[in-house]
């Protein structure tokens, strides 16, 4: 597609029709004709290995809160990959064009890749991954079975695909947006955004965005009303913890988005005037509102892999989490001063010195609780006995470059340097260097550290550290140049240059990304490894690490009830606690189990959403009217469904623990 | 924690031998209540847009010229008498009687519509006299506060159906009395939200 054509609309396809096809743009041709034959092949081998029923069985309509979290995490990692391969594109764009070179990337193709690389990024890659470790992590850390509402958790995944799915759609039907990841206002109103790129981010991020709002509620409750007997909130593991703060912190800010993202819908598609420069809108009111749901945002990812950091840190040095109370305290202080923020993220807008003040205080009181957390981590392991597995080195790393990235946010915050910072390099090389080195991170360290629970089988060390080296290493190559080019006065998202003497930083920054994508190669080696070695690499005991909480007192994979009885807590290292006082496993006298039902309704409620979506981008009315309308039908039917649960029989609880025990005395011989 | 090498006289408990699985819906009520704060926080954003781009006419009409203070209390009324017919319909439904829950779920649905049909009558009215929601910033958080409100009560109408058929077919089971006690709780919110809109949108308006 050429620049956004403004087209007629008719009946039948709205504003669809071939044009928007980009059949003319060689990179995205060559992009459609690899999806196609890999998704030709995936799809080819589903069918012929006569997969899809199982996959639909076992896996999609599934309530079991451990599927979800892992296919949370394949979607996390599918879109991961999509927002690297903008990334690179990104990269190469930047190092190419000097020199009088455009580049490869025209520039409304380039528009579209930053913005769909930061969209992408947060939204489905970051996000999922996060709340695929929780979902899966949670309740068997307080000893539950399910979540509160697994029906809805199922829907809620499903819903973060919708979206998703729109997201990818965009890249070969019609356009994405060419506004940025926030999508600002004026820029993204009717006037300058006419065509459909501005509509597929609104639509994927409120689909999306129902999930996540619903997935934060359901943990929440999990967390408050299913915890296992004796655990007080002040014995949860640390992991519960800021899982618990994240999902506050998601239930209190995605309504946000979600109304500010409506207002600027009803300015694309009815007129109005909230965001407009004419009649009394305010630009600058979209601003607002929207990194007050932004900056919440980046500690609902950031929370999350400072729990993973803690329940490593502990595991792998051998002791007790330094500093309990403090870390549950310091997790909490961050949560309520991340509301306390946002108008940091434009000290520009001329808001006056009181109020740049107060924002920029709040700002840097956030870091004293940070640091306590880091202080916390180095004393664990002070005389620990550390093993340097791989999610312990994640750690390490991680240590050392957020405190880089904290540094750099403490300038950002005194509002005279930002006057010169914002909206430079500096800025984007700052938050990669606390995404990187925090999310990205955590979420390796986590990813390495529950994989046996998940699988039953450890991930091969070697590609694991390959992985890491590459990604360090990377990661420095790629961004510490963006801090001198930002020093210098490079602004973000350009897309040519004139000054030779920037050339050498681009190239740097290119080549740190193409060790970042040997490091994702690595990763992905290294989970294909694993499995061919599965055997080898197997986890009969169901606590690899020898590690503390409670998801380890159970076999790995879990079964699906979690736990043949209810574990009774005494100690915020709850398994722990058991091993050091002599817990036997019971080996008699087991249950039915009373489980949620599987339940279709997920998918097809989130499917028909996609549809809806889609409708509502290209203005086809009637489908929108259609499938809205069987929206509302599909949730009314699936209320009049009164039977949704079922009882695991004892003889099936029986078997599968005699089956462990089976396991664990040849682990013992 | 206290590494106790030996082990303790008396062996501690470490897994609950007799459980008895959580009641259904034991977290639903917790659930609700935070759904409705999201909610809430929902209207917070457009309270608050009303109040930063509500004095924005563009030169076009203000409340003074557009409200009707009259129909707006008649209005109020409707759906604070709705709210009050819900209660009802819950004292009913706690002693068990069926047709007297199903008869005033009715009143308080038949109180939803005329609140519904009043909100309408006076958004045509407006519009009528050149008043839209594309009109003026004002009138563009006007419109979206309000009907955000309206578009609540009315699926708030389609669930009161939809449990009044639900009701019909099983009776007061316990998954229906929850149920009616989420819609309950909904109702009473929107009831506080419109409290909101009429004091700060209509009677404040006015003072402007």
């Amino acid at each position: 597609m050429t620049e956004s054509p403004i087209v007629e609309s008719t009946f039948l396809l709205g504003r669809f029709n071939l044009q928007a096809i980009p059949y003319h743009e060689p990179i995205l041709v060559f992009t459609f004709i690899g999806v196609a034959i890999g998704g030709a092949a995936v799809l080819g081998a589903l069918t012929y290995f006569r997969l899809w029923g199982y996959l639909w069985r076992e896996w999609f309509t599934s309530v079991d809160h451990k599927k979800i979290g892992i296919m949370y995490m394949v979607l996390g990692l599918i879109m991961f990959l999509r927002g690297f391969a903008d990334a690179i594109m990104m990269r190469l764009q930047q190092a190419l064009a000097f020199g009088g070179s455009e580049g490869y990337l025209p520039a409304h193709h380039y528009d579209q890749v930053f913005s769909a690389h930061g969209v992408i990024m947060i939204f489905f890659a970051a996000m999922p991954f996060v709340t695929g470790l929780m979902n899966f992590v949670v309740p068997l850390q307080i000893g539950a079975r399910d979540v509160s509402f697994p029906f809805l958790n199922n829907f809620s995944f499903w819903m973060t695909v919708s979206g998703a799915t729109l997201v990818m759609t965009s890249l070969f039907v019609g356009e994405f947006a060419q506004t940025g990841w926030l999508a600002y206002p004026p820029l993204s109103g009717i006037a300058y955004s006419p065509y459909v790129g501005v509509d597929y981010y609104i639509w994927a991020l409120q689909i999306a965005g129902v999930g996540t709002t619903l997935s934060g509620i359901n943990l929440i409750c999990t967390i408050v009303k299913m915890r296992a007997p004796g655990m007080d909130m002040m014995k949860m593991p640390v992991f519960t913890w800021t899982s618990l703060c994240t999902n506050v912190l998601i239930v209190a800010s995605f309504p946000i988005l979600t109304a500010t993202l409506a207002l600027l819908t009803a300015d694309r598609y009815l007129g109005t005037n909230f965001f407009t420069n004419d009649l009394g809108g305010n630009p600058m009111m979209y601003v607002n509102l929207i990194w007050i749901w932004g900056h919440p945002e980046v500690y609902i990812l950031i929370l999350p892999a400072f729990g993973i950091f803690s329940e490593v840190t502990s595991t792998f040095s051998g002791k007790k989490l330094f500093g309990y109370t403090s870390m549950v305290y310091a997790t909490v202080v961050i949560t309520i001063l991340s509301y306390l923020v946002w108008l940091h993220h434009f000290f520009t807008m001329g808001s006056g010195a009181s109020v740049n003040s107060f924002f920029g205080i709040t700002t840097m009181i956030i870091s004293i609780p940070t640091g306590a957390k880091m202080f916390n981590w180095l004393f664990t392991m002070y005389r620990g006995r550390i093993r340097f597995e791989l999610p312990m080195m994640y750690t390490v790393a991680f240590m050392l470059i957020f405190v880089i990235g904290g540094m750099t946010g403490v300038m950002l915050a005194v509002p005279p340097a930002d006057f010169v910072l914002h909206n430079s390099l500096f800025l984007i090389a700052h938050f990669h260097n606390v995404i990187i080195g925090g999310v990205v991170f955590g979420v390796f360290a986590g990813i390495a550290f529950w994989w046996p629970k998940a699988f039953g089988f450890r991930l091969d060390p070697f590609w694991g550290k390959m992985s890491f080296w590459f990604w360090v290493v990377g990661f420095f190559f790629a961004f510490m140049p963006l801090y001198v080019l930002g020093l210098m006065g490079v602004t973000r998202r350009l897309r040519v240059f004139d000054d030779p003497s920037l050339h050498i930083w681009f190239i740097i920054a290119a080549f740190g990304a193409a060790l970042i994508a040997c490091g994702i190669a690595s990763f992905i080696i290294q989970i294909g490894v694993s499995i061919l070695k599965r055997d080898k690499l197997r986890d009969t005991t169901g606590d690899p690490w020898n590690a503390r909480t409670l998801e380890w007192a159970t076999s790995s994979p879990p079964p699906a009830y979690n736990f043949a009885f209810t574990p009774v807590v005494h100690d915020s290292d709850a398994w722990w606690d058991m091993k050091q006082r002599g817990y036997v496993r019971p080996l008699s006298g087991f249950k039915p189990i009373h489980m949620p039902k599987s339940s279709g309704t997920g998918p097809i409620l989130a499917a028909i959403s996609f549809v809806l979506g889609f409708a509502l981008i290209w203005y086809i009315w009637w489908l929108a009217a259609v499938s809205f309308v069987a929206l509302l039908a599909v949730a009314i039917h699936h209320t009049f469904n009164y039977n949704r649960d079922f009882d695991i029989p004892a003889e099936e609880v029986v078997r599968t623990e005699e089956a462990r025990t089976r396991v664990l005395a040849q682990a013992n011989a | 924690m206290s590494t106790t090498v030996t082990a303790p006289s008396e062996a501690p408990v470490f897994y609950v031998v007799d459980e008895h699985p959580h009641p259904e819906g034991h977290s639903t009520a917790l659930g609700f209540w935070i759904y409705l704060m999201s909610d809430c926080l929902i209207f917070a954003i457009l309270f608050a847009t009303f109040g930063v781009l509500g004095g924005n006419y563009a030169a076009g009409p203000g409340p003074r010229d557009l409200f009707d203070l009259n129909l707006v209390a008649l209005n109020t009324t409707m759906l604070l008498l709705s709210s009050i017919t819900y209660g009802f319909a819950m004292l009913a439904m706690d002693k068990d009687r069926v047709k007297a829950t199903q008869f005033w779920l009715v009143i308080t649905g038949l109180f939803g519509l005329a609140f519904l049909s009043i909100e309408l009558y006076e958004f045509h009215h407006m519009i009528a006299e050149g008043a839209t929601p594309q009109r003026s910033a004002f009138l563009s958080a006007f419109f979206t506060l309000v009907g955000t409100h309206g578009l609540h009560v009315t699926f708030g109408i389609i669930w009161l159906v939809t449990l009044m058929v639900q009701v019909h077919q099983r009776g007061l089971v316990v998954a229906n009395k929850r149920r009616l006690m989420c819609l309950s709780m909904f109702w009473h919110f929107l009831d506080v939200v419109w409290i909101g809109v009429f004091t700060f949108v209509y009677l404040l308006g006015m003072l402007r």
